[in-house]
């Protein structure tokens, strides 16, 4: 069975100029938290929410002579999410530090991994729409600690800093400069998060701050792309500014299609886009310099006394590798192959791994269009409704099965289903008993149904004569018998028996 | 008993387990000898409560019949290790009233062996000095003289305070650090013996960073056999460093057999530097000769990458200190500088760290932030990070020749005056560590033994360095060499 299903890649982005036809060319450097009890190097607990300054241990407050110990758990977790991303782990790694003053970095450097990174050279599957998808590849993923937290709008004079983040476990995921457009780069970064989200390595939690990214964006002339992926030089691009620290795939779209006009009304005007890092406001809508140049930093990275090089064993690696879960490229692709799904509804399902597995819960041994159907339209509708989570459902897999089930054995008809589901979502129970204790089977007895149709007949003569000389009238006898008997009759019975007493 | 404080760790071990005399008898003693040696600059902190709480506790496991040779043994701590409750700045202005809530593993190692606390110990600004003269506090003064000659010599550094307290019988043992010397040069500048054991023998946790690949923490003693019995103690594995070896110690004083016949002793040739003077020269023969008529076999050996050693560490100890300084920023302890109104965090910084900081430091931080920078690490850090690599081969090659221990002198001189280096090239007080900092490059273990005294009576220091992780028997080496040069003399006492 194929691991993804294949794809075209999506036309690039044009934006039309006042001259000309302009490109983007877009990287990602996403940091995502790792999901972990504890700390990178200290031990502290990283639960979001405590009192400031509350999980902070004396090396995460860089008292003198206290030493990082690395979070084998968080390293476990960075192999695993570089195993998601078909990346090649590397066996032997190290941490460096970077060094800045800050008052939420106490050490006075972040230990990450510069020069020998934990994750080498991936890739991800960006599904834009059936049948198209952009590759996006990985440049290589490292550890490395967040920093806290300054407050500056509490107090006139002073700022405060929370150091409850600092020193949580960071992957850094960067990715070549291959995405193409603004909605590309949204759909990365929701691709990047659903993975994580189903190997459980990053809640992608973006409002907490468990996802952020540093987005790369340049502007270039149309065919200087193409020459750059066939030559590998990068001179063929446009030059880039960085735009920091972004927490929403919707401010990622527009800060993107800000900065590339931006530059673009900058290079038609003759001028040359200077290489910054620059911040997206969403209330005025536009980016601006961080910092000024002369406040550039120079990090002065070099290898962590502190710390040996990471060595890892290959059989570790192939442990973990073998407890990986199905991830959503190929659990899309058995849904489509196997199960007979659309694409589009395949995509819809394994967007949420809790979706994906309610979904094939509900789908044992039944058919899965039909389940698919009930768990897209209806289950996710009613949900969206009351604003609830699938792992909140009232509804579980089994009982779902139990309705479509009960319409399968044509115990009860689509529509009663419909209201016994909304029965077993506001209420609870089990479907079948519902359906006998609140006598809402399909009445499939004809004696009864025939008893029915011939006293509508008989308390309607004008009626039936009108439906005799136009038989088209027919179906409103049909729906007098269907409401006679609380829509529980068959209706292909009732069709049938009131055409022959009618004799049409 | 009178003049306890002048015993030995191993003759005060013996007195102690035989109830001959109590743990807080001695303790007293020890107290006494301090109260009276305020001139030495010594002690920066005493601790007088806590010391005799834990001879009372010594004494009633001495009681008990069970107690490990430590216990009861009163110690100088260098202000380098972080002391719970007590003050622990690194001799520095910036830690002013820093009183960490932790105790460093190496410091616990000892209290838990039964170790008495005197206090805390002068030093050189972040053990970055030869001479104590850095210490925020005022140098410590070498109880050493000149033959008539009342001069103020330094004890060296930055171990000074350490060294100054044992050979003045302050106390029986104190804790010291080496980064690139800073135990030997101090212990040969003042007649005793000090060891810096193999890095990663001894946990570097709680002990304020200077240079974390090069920082080890050793013993200064009386005798051989001491620094045998105190490293034991403070030494083993530490989860809380990842640098601290998973490796069992071994009973380091149960090496000192005093037989070395027939074991290699390496003289390495490129020790043997121009303008050396003739009484260092002598002094290293007179080893070599002890050696050879105790039966070891003495042999010229090659170190040929030694002369690039003292330039690569001071690359490598300023870049790391660059970086482990950076933590003292007035933010969250120590000093912080007031700031006028309008200044900002960048101003926080500029200040506290220049108010803070003394400056042989500064200058380092400057030294190690420009080794680093754009453009310039490649020449300087990783060049030398390939010297620091081929030193450490010149050693395994000369090991793995047989050789069990280098013998070399600790200094290229004896102790110079107080304030004689002030307005020198900074480069020359760094000339001090020329035959150390090789080791600390080679993360390799190493002790000074006294071994003569100069010609103006001022002790000189023989250096042995041993193989990885074999501190037994580079310390029975010196044990030999120690017997041999029959070094007895004490500072005629003028504090």
């Amino acid at each position: 069975m194929p691991d993804a299903l294949s794809y075209t890649a999506p036309e690039a982005k044009v934006i039309r100029g006042a001259v000309s036809d302009w490109e983007l060319v877009i990287g990602l450097e996403v940091h995502a938290q790792v999901s972990s009890q504890a700390k990178l190097f200290s031990g502290a607990s990283t639960r979001f929410g405590a009192e400031p300054n509350a999980n902070v241990s004396f090396v995460d407050c860089a008292m003198p002579g206290m030493l990082p110990v690395l979070n084998e758990y968080c390293v476990e977790q960075a192999v695993r999410t570089g195993l998601g991303l078909k990346a090649q782990i590397n066996l032997v790694s190290a941490f460096d530090r970077k060094n800045y003053f800050y008052p939420d970095l106490p050490q006075g450097y972040q230990i990450s991994q510069l020069y020998h990174p934990i994750v080498g050279e991936g890739e991800v599957i960006v599904d834009m729409a059936p049948g198209i998808a952009r590759r996006v590849r990985i440049e290589r993923i490292h550890m490395e600690q967040d920093a806290g937290k300054s407050i500056h709008d509490m107090d006139p004079r002073l700022s405060f800093v929370d150091l409850n983040r600092t020193g949580v476990c960071l992957m850094e995921i960067v990715s070549r400069p291959d995405i193409r457009g603004p909605e590309e780069a949204a759909a990365y970064v929701g691709k990047l998060r659903r993975i994580m989200r189903y190997l459980g390595t990053c809640d992608g939690n973006m409002q907490n701050g468990s996802l952020r990214a540093d987005v790369n964006v340049s502007v270039c002339r149309p065919g200087a792309y193409e020459r750059y992926r066939e030559t590998g030089d990068a001179s063929a691009l446009g030059t880039r500014c960085e735009i920091k620290n972004m927490n929403s795939m919707r401010f990622i779209q527009q800060a993107i299609e800000h900065e590339a006009r931006r530059q673009i009304a900058i290079l038609e005007d003759g001028g040359a886009v200077d290489q910054e890092t620059r911040l997206y406001d969403p209330d005025k809508g536009e980016t601006r310099p961080m910092r000024s140049k002369e406040e550039a930093h120079d990090y002065r990275y070099f290898p962590d006394p502190d710390l040996l090089p990471l060595e890892i064993e290959q059989g570790w690696v192939d442990d973990i590798r073998a407890g990986l879960p199905e991830l959503p490229d190929a659990k899309k692709a058995r849904f489509v192959t196997e199960i007979g799904l659309s694409e589009y509804d395949a995509g819809v399902l394994t967007a949420e791994v809790e979706a994906a597995d309610y979904f094939e819960q509900a789908a044992r041994g039944r058919d899965g269009k039909q389940v698919a159907n009930w768990v897209i339209n209806d289950l996710f509708g009613r949900l969206a409704k009351d604003g609830l989570e699938i792992t909140a459902s009232p509804v579980s897999p089994a009982q779902l099965g139990g309705i479509i089930d009960l319409i399968a054995g044509g115990e009860i008809s689509g529509k009663i289903a419909k209201a016994l589901f909304e029965i077993v979502y506001t209420e609870g129970g089990d479907p079948a008993e519902i359906v006998a204790a609140r006598n809402m089977r399909q009445v499939t007895d004809t004696g009864a149904i025939a008893a029915a149709v011939e006293q509508v007949i008989a308390e309607n003569p004008a009626q039936a004569e009108k439906a005799r000389q136009n038989p088209k009238l027919a179906g409103w006898f049909v729906g007098q018998v269907m409401k006679a008997t609380g829509g529980k009759a068959n209706p292909k019975a009732v069709n049938e028996l009131v055409r022959g007493k009618l004799g049409l | 008993m009178a003049e306890a404080n002048r015993l030995t760790i191993a003759d005060a071990r013996d007195r102690l387990r035989a109830r001959d005399i109590s743990a807080v008898e001695l303790t007293e003693t020890c107290l006494n000898a301090i109260g009276d040696a305020g001139a030495l600059g010594a002690f920066v902190h005493q601790t007088p409560e806590i010391a005799l709480e834990q001879a009372k506790a010594a004494d009633a496991r001495l009681a008990g019949g069970d107690a490990p040779a430590m216990c009861g043994i009163p110690l100088g701590v260098k202000d380098l290790f972080c002391t719970r409750g007590v003050p622990s700045q690194a001799a520095s202005r910036i830690l002013e009233g820093f009183r960490p809530d932790y105790e460093s593993t190496v410091t616990r190692n000892l209290w838990d062996a039964g170790a008495v606390m005197l206090g805390k110990l002068n030093m050189d600004e972040f053990a970055m000095g030869s001479s104590n003269e850095t210490s925020c506090y005022g140098p410590a003064v070498n109880p050493w003289r000149r033959a008539g000659d009342e001069t103020g010599l330094t004890p060296g550094g930055s171990s000074g305070g350490s060294a100054a307290a044992v050979a003045a019988d302050l106390c029986l043992g104190a804790t010291g650090t080496d980064t690139g010397g800073s135990i030997r040069q101090p212990a040969a500048f003042t007649g005793i013996t000090g060891i810096k054991p193999t890095y990663g023998r001894c946990s570097r946790w709680g002990i304020v960073a200077f240079a974390s690949s090069l920082d080890q923490a050793g013993a200064l003693t009386k005798s051989v056999r001491d620094a045998a019995i105190m490293l034991e103690a403070m030494c083993g594995h530490d989860p809380k460093d990842s640098t601290s070896a998973d490796l069992p110690v071994p009973c380091f004083e149960a090496a000192l057999d005093g037989d070395i016949r027939g074991r290699k002793i390496g003289i390495p040739r490129q020790y043997r530097m121009d303008g050396m003077p003739e009484e260092i020269e002598r002094l290293w023969a007179t080893g070599a000769e002890m050696m050879r008529d105790a039966g070891a076999k003495v042999v010229d050996i090659s170190l040929p990458h030694t002369g690039y050693a003292l330039p690569a560490y001071y690359v490598i100890a300023p870049a790391e200190a660059s970086a482990n300084l950076a933590r003292y920023d007035g933010v969250r302890y120590g000093h912080r500088a007031a700031l006028a109104e309008g200044e900002g965090i960048g101003d926080l910084y500029e200040k506290t760290r220049a108010e803070g900081f003394g400056p042989e430091v500064r200058r380092r931080v400057m030294i190690g932030a420009y080794v680093l920078s754009a453009g310039f690490y490649d020449a300087y850090y990783n060049r030398a990070r390939k010297v620091r690599a081929l030193i450490a081969r010149d050693f395994e090659a000369a090991f793995a020749d047989g050789v069990e221990a280098i013998l070399t002198p600790t200094t290229p001189s004896a102790a110079f005056g107080l304030g004689e280096m002030q307005n020198a090239d900074p480069v020359r007080m760094y000339l001090n560590d020329v035959f150390t900092v090789t080791v600390n490059l080679a993360g390799l273990p190493a002790v000074s033994v006294p071994a003569g005294l100069d010609g103006a009576g001022l002790p000189l220091g023989l250096q042995l360095i041993g193989r990885p992780w074999n501190e037994g028997a580079l310390l029975n080496a010196a044990h030999v060499l120690e017997k041999a040069t029959g070094f007895v003399s004490k500072p005629a006492r003028w504090w």
